[in-house]
């Protein structure tokens, strides 16, 4: 039974239209009816009795266009078109929790439709800017590189920008399974979305959440690779309902995985193809910006609610191009980025997080004293600063030697390595402290570099955290 | 003019055309049983093409369309500093009252608070002449800022009478001659620039207290600059640092198309940060513009117009006013979306052929002014530019800077190694410097052009160093341009790169700037000394002052021991040649 269909018991007496003039990709076009509105859901009725879903994407007197979710295989001008009265909705309730859904919100896990406490409008209305609340929660993930470097925050949305064939898929899951605030024990539930992923890459998640028991706690709504490709541009705007529900009316805090943004932008440029639309960079829509807006921008926390809402949107960078549009218009939305990289990982490095294109803007508002530590800024500023000097210097060595080096250089080449093999590389289940395990494993490695270097460090954490003697004694 | 009704024949998105009125261009129209906001933007035989200000779903043809016979307008009077609005002066807090956290559609609210009373004093007598832009009685709007409520453009006359008291804003407090009558409250049509007398070439520093900003590339009060840069270079930080610590006396802060939760950090922030010119929280003299990214591209469209039409009516009371577009890339992408939503023939990258044009016409807005009533006032326009992929090469970056005077070049690399503010201190460049020079040798150091041309000098001839020095390392430079290098890596890590986030490095007062930028010229005269008679450049290079005098900047009162930890730096450097 399809969601929207709770909606409207008078849906099926609504009029059917035989008056399709042309199907072009995804989209179907109609003469004359009756006025429909903007937006509304409809459905076809095919000659051999399947039907398809659909939504319209501009109507008028004359003529209207329907965006097909399934497809447009089998259409033709007999095809009868019923518009269903309704916007698209998704019925909510805390029986979300523990539940499988497909991509357009129907159970897929053999379990019975979901008893709506509330239908909600899957588009989602704007937060009102004045109405949010800052997010400054720190959240522990025990991944040193991310705690230390590109700190998370309750209610922030920051993807992890990846490539095929790296293990995203293993941090996503690693950050789900040790999630924490110091300090508190509440828990997350997890919205998990697929859009187009494998079949594979899905029993990889679902496998995961059930050996840690986290299914439980989670909803899942996928579309897989060989399900309808423009059905992806509405499995995300159900996810985001349903942790929005959540959040906002139980008061979880909820963490919503998305993966892979990528699918989900091919298919709103296929749209955009059907319309022919005047292109933006690459053949994306010129206004992919917003509609990936009105995705990342649901997330955070609001006044007066207790819940709130963390993303996790994963996607694949096109070639490994940061500049491609997809990762570029994600960047200039969402609070930050973590870059996976290629290069760490083919030197086996786990997880291959490169801290120096990563970022987490609300970083500032989560850390420091009385929330993770006092130092925590200092430290974070200096190992950029080390590693990012330390790398460069790797460049030069390969053309003119060590020699060439003089010995602060030196101590920055050496610690460009340390810093890859004992503060990034951790297993899957090594889940570190902020303080003793992150922080402290900071000091530590940056104790091989002479403090009349460390211009980043205060004084006083200097005095306070470095282990001081080591230099001596390595001198000695 | 007489109302007309009309109905809707298509719906696209943001778009709607209607069919049935006759409306003029740009007036606004109520569309939909729900009476939502829109704005005839083409006319097109009997069809008329509206952008809607909020969202159109559920919507259908047939549905009614219906003239106001105005134009898209702010409310302009007492109430608006500290508010902070959405694209069409909805203020925010009241749409929270009446919508809840989200913002439905189909309220309306008015820019000012009706209701709400002022304290007004009037400062002309029965008998007096006024014309526009005359001042004819202040309100004390906030703790800092009195508001001057003047006569409006295009009306003047004998004042017949005038009363003090405390009114709403749309009580007629004056009344002239003629019969003509004022009130605290007048509306502006956004589109349109407030009149003025005249503009003047700019010629006093818009002082920010960010070194690399003030020294090397200073804007103008009444300037324009360009922020371009890829996402997460601090275009954001940079115009933050603006708002916050600027000596403008006005601030118009416009979020076009970013996040939300920038907006609340500005909302959280500014009521406890302690403006340095009047010392009092510096949300007094802010007005906000907040029309995010998932809010309605027609309403992010008219955001810039709503904003720089606030900052015009503060510039014509004689107010230095700073306006920050964050960012004018999302504006230009709106523009773009309702032109293909128009089917309009495309220019570059799909945006409209007037998109240069519109640019143009916004930057054109700023400047330093004699007002109608002959005092002077500015609008300095501060414009982030967010460009595809970070390449500058596109419509909007190029459109801005082939306008702005100011260019402050963000570059990921720096970002990247956390050099911030991450300003290209290569490709940046100020124009006003020439116009500027008199006001720094007056008011600074009579040698203050002098040092900073020294200053960039270095920048320069570290960058050409740095080429060789890829190739065969530094070990291989002689002395000398080895110490350049230091002098240069002592200007960018004690100089340039400023904490935005820490209590004390955040702001810098000019003095304090010029005597930072003159302890890196001492240290380089005595090194060069030292080293002449003997010392080693490590060790200059090491002496434990430096490091003092460089990590000192971080704490209060710097700037009272900044010249004793230069002596002290100087002296250390002087006992390194003896100590050989
Ligand atoms: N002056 C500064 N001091 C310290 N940190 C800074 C400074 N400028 C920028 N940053 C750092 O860079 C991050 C990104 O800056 P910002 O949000 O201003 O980028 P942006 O250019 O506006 O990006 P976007 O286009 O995505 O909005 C900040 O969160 C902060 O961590
Ligand atoms: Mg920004």
């Amino acid at each position: 039974m399809l969601v929207w269909r709770l909606t409207r018991g008078d849906i099926m007496s609504g009029k059917e239209y035989r008056t399709i003039t042309d199907v072009k990709g995804p989209l179907v076009f109609l003469n004359k009816t009756e006025p429909v509105s903007y937006g509304e859901i409809v459905q076809l009725m095919l000659t051999d009795g399947s039907i398809k879903n659909g939504q319209v994407l501009d109507t008028s007197d004359d003529q209207v266009i329907v965006q097909v979710f399934e497809g447009t295989a089998s259409v033709d001008r007999q095809t009868g078109v019923k518009f269903l009265g309704d916007v698209f909705k998704l019925p909510v309730s805390k029986g979300l929790i523990g539940r499988i859904l497909d991509g357009a919100g129907r159970p897929r896990d053999g379990g019975p439709d979901i008893v709506a406490d509330e239908m909600a409008d899957i588009i989602g209305a704007a937060i009102n800017p004045y109405s949010r609340q800052s997010p400054e929660s720190f959240i522990q993930t025990g991944i040193s590189a991310i705690d230390a470097c590109t700190s998370l925050v309750r209610g922030q949305k920051l993807p992890i920008f990846s490539a095929s064939g790296l293990p995203h898929n293993d941090i996503a899951l690693q950050i789900a399974r040790q999630a924490k605030l110091v300090g508190s024990d509440d828990d997350f539930v997890v919205v998990f979305c697929a859009m187009g992923i494998t079949a594979e890459e899905y029993n990889f998640f679902v496998h995961d959440l059930e050996r840690t028991g986290a299914l439980e706690n989670s909803a899942l709504f996928v579309n897989l690779a060989d399900d309808p490709a423009v059905e992806r541009l509405i499995t995300p705007r159900l996810a985001l309902t349903a942790a929005e529900y959540l959040a906002f009316e139980h008061d979880y805090h909820v963490l919503v995985i998305y993966t892979d943004m990528t699918n989900y932008c091919e298919s709103l440029r296929q749209i955009g193809a059907a319309r022919e639309e005047v292109p933006g960079r690459r053949g994306y829509p010129g206004y992919m910006y917003t509609d990936l807006a009105m995705l990342y921008e649901r997330a955070g926390l609001v006044k007066g609610k207790k819940g709130s809402i963390t993303q996790f949107p994963i996607l694949t960078m096109p070639g490994d191009d940061i500049t491609h549009p997809i990762p570029d218009l994600s960047g200039y939305i969402t609070e930050g980025q973590i870059v996976i990289s290629r290069e760490l990982h083919q030197k086996g490095i786990y997880p291959p997080i490169n801290v120096l294109p990563s970022l987490s803007r609300l970083m500032n508002a989560g850390i420091g004293d009385g929330k993770t530590r006092e130092d925590h800024k200092s430290v974070s500023d200096q190992l950029y600063a080390a590693y990012a000097q330390g790398k460069e210097l790797r460049g030069l060595v390969a053309i003119v030697g060590e020699d060439a080096l003089n010995e602060r250089d030196l101590q920055l080449l050496k610690f460009a390595d340390i810093f890859e093999d004992q503060f990034l590389r951790q297993s899957r289940d090594e889940d570190r402290t902020i303080s003793e395990g992150t922080l402290d494993l900071a000091w530590d490695l940056l104790s091989n570099i002479d403090t009349k270097y460390l211009v980043r460090l205060d004084q006083k954490w200097i005095d306070k955290y470095h282990p001081t003697d080591k230099i001596g004694k390595d001198e000695e | 003019m007489s109302k007309e009704n009309g109905v809707i024949y298509r719906i696209s998105g943001p778009v709607v055309t209607a069919i049935g009125i006759s409306p003029r261009m740009y007036e606004v129209v109520r569309v939909g049983d729900e009476g939502l906001m829109g704005e005839v933007i083409e006319l097109h035989g009997d069809q008329s093409v509206i952008q809607v200000y909020e969202e159109t779903s559920g919507i259908r043809p047939g549905e009614p369309v219906i003239r106001t016979g105005q134009t898209l307008s702010v409310q302009l009077g007492p109430g608006l500093l500290t508010q902070i609005y959405d694209g069409i002066q909805r203020p925010l807090p009241k749409l929270e009252e009446t919508m809840g956290v989200f913002i439905t559609r189909g309220v309306d609210a008015d820019g000012l608070d009706l209701e709400r009373e002022w304290d007004f004093s009037a400062e002309v007598k029965k008998g007096d002449e006024v014309g526009p832009g005359h001042v004819i009685g202040i309100v004390q709007e906030t703790e800092t800022i009195e508001h001057r409520v003047m006569v409006p453009p295009k009306i003047s006359g004998t004042v017949k009478s005038i009363k003090s008291g405390t009114f709403n804003i749309k009580e007629p407090i004056c009344i002239l001659d003629d019969g003509t009558e004022i009130a605290m409250m007048q509306e502006w049509p956004v589109r349109h620039p407030r009149p003025f007398v005249q503009k003047y070439a700019p010629d006093v520093p818009l002082i920010t207290g960010q070194r690399i900003l003030d020294f090397l590339f200073p804007l103008a009060k009444g300037g324009t600059a360009g922020i371009p840069g890829p996402f997460g270079s601090g275009k954001t930080v940079t115009q933050q640092q603006l708002a916050k610590w600027s000596d403008a006396q006005i601030v118009v802060y416009i979020g076009c198309g970013e996040r939300g939760n920038e907006m609340t950090e500005v909302l959280d922030e500014f009521p406890h940060l302690i403006d340095p010119n009047t010392n009092k929280p510096l949300m007094n003299r802010t007005v906000m513009i907040a029309n995010t990214s998932n809010m309605p591209v027609a309403a992010r469209e008219a955001s810039v117009y709503t904003g720089i039409t606030i900052a015009e009516y503060f510039r014509d009371m004689g107010y230095n006013v700073a306006l920050m577009a964050d960012s004018t890339s999302r504006w230009a992408e709106a523009m773009r979306e309702i032109s293909s939503r128009l089917e309009e023939m495309p220019g570059e990258e799909g945006y409209p052929a007037y998109l240069s044009s519109r640019l143009a016409e916004f930057y054109e807005r700023a400047g330093r002014v004699q007002t109608l009533a002959g005092s002077d006032g500015s609008v300095s326009v501060i414009g982030a530019v967010s460009p595809p992929g970070g390449d500058i090469s596109e419509p909007v970056s190029q459109g801005t800077l082939r306008i702005v005077k100011v260019f402050w070049g963000l570059d990921a690399g720096l970002a990247r190694q956390r050099h911030f503010p991450a300003i290209n201190w290569l490709n940046s460049y100020s124009l006003y410097p020439q116009a500027l020079d008199q006001w720094y040798r007056d008011n600074i150091a009579p040698d203050f052009p002098e040092v900073r041309t020294e200053i960039s000098t270095l920048l320069q001839i570290e960058s050409e160093l740095q080429e060789i020095v890829q190739l065969v390392g530094s070990d291989a430079l002689p002395v000398d341009q080895q110490l350049t290098l230091e002098v240069a890596r002592m200007i960018r890590e004690f100089f340039l790169q400023q904490n935005a986030f820490h209590d004390v490095d955040t702001f810098s007062d000019l003095h304090l700037q010029y005597h930072m930028a003159k302890a890196i010229l001492s240290f380089q005269e005595e090194a060069k000394k030292a080293m002449a008679g003997g010392a080693q450049l490590e060790d200059v290079v090491n002496v434990p002052a430096r490091t003092d005098l460089m990590r000192g900047r971080f704490e209060k009162g710097y700037q009272d021991r900044i010249s004793d930890l230069v002596s002290e730096m100087n002296k250390q450097i002087d006992a390194s040649m003896e100590a050989n």
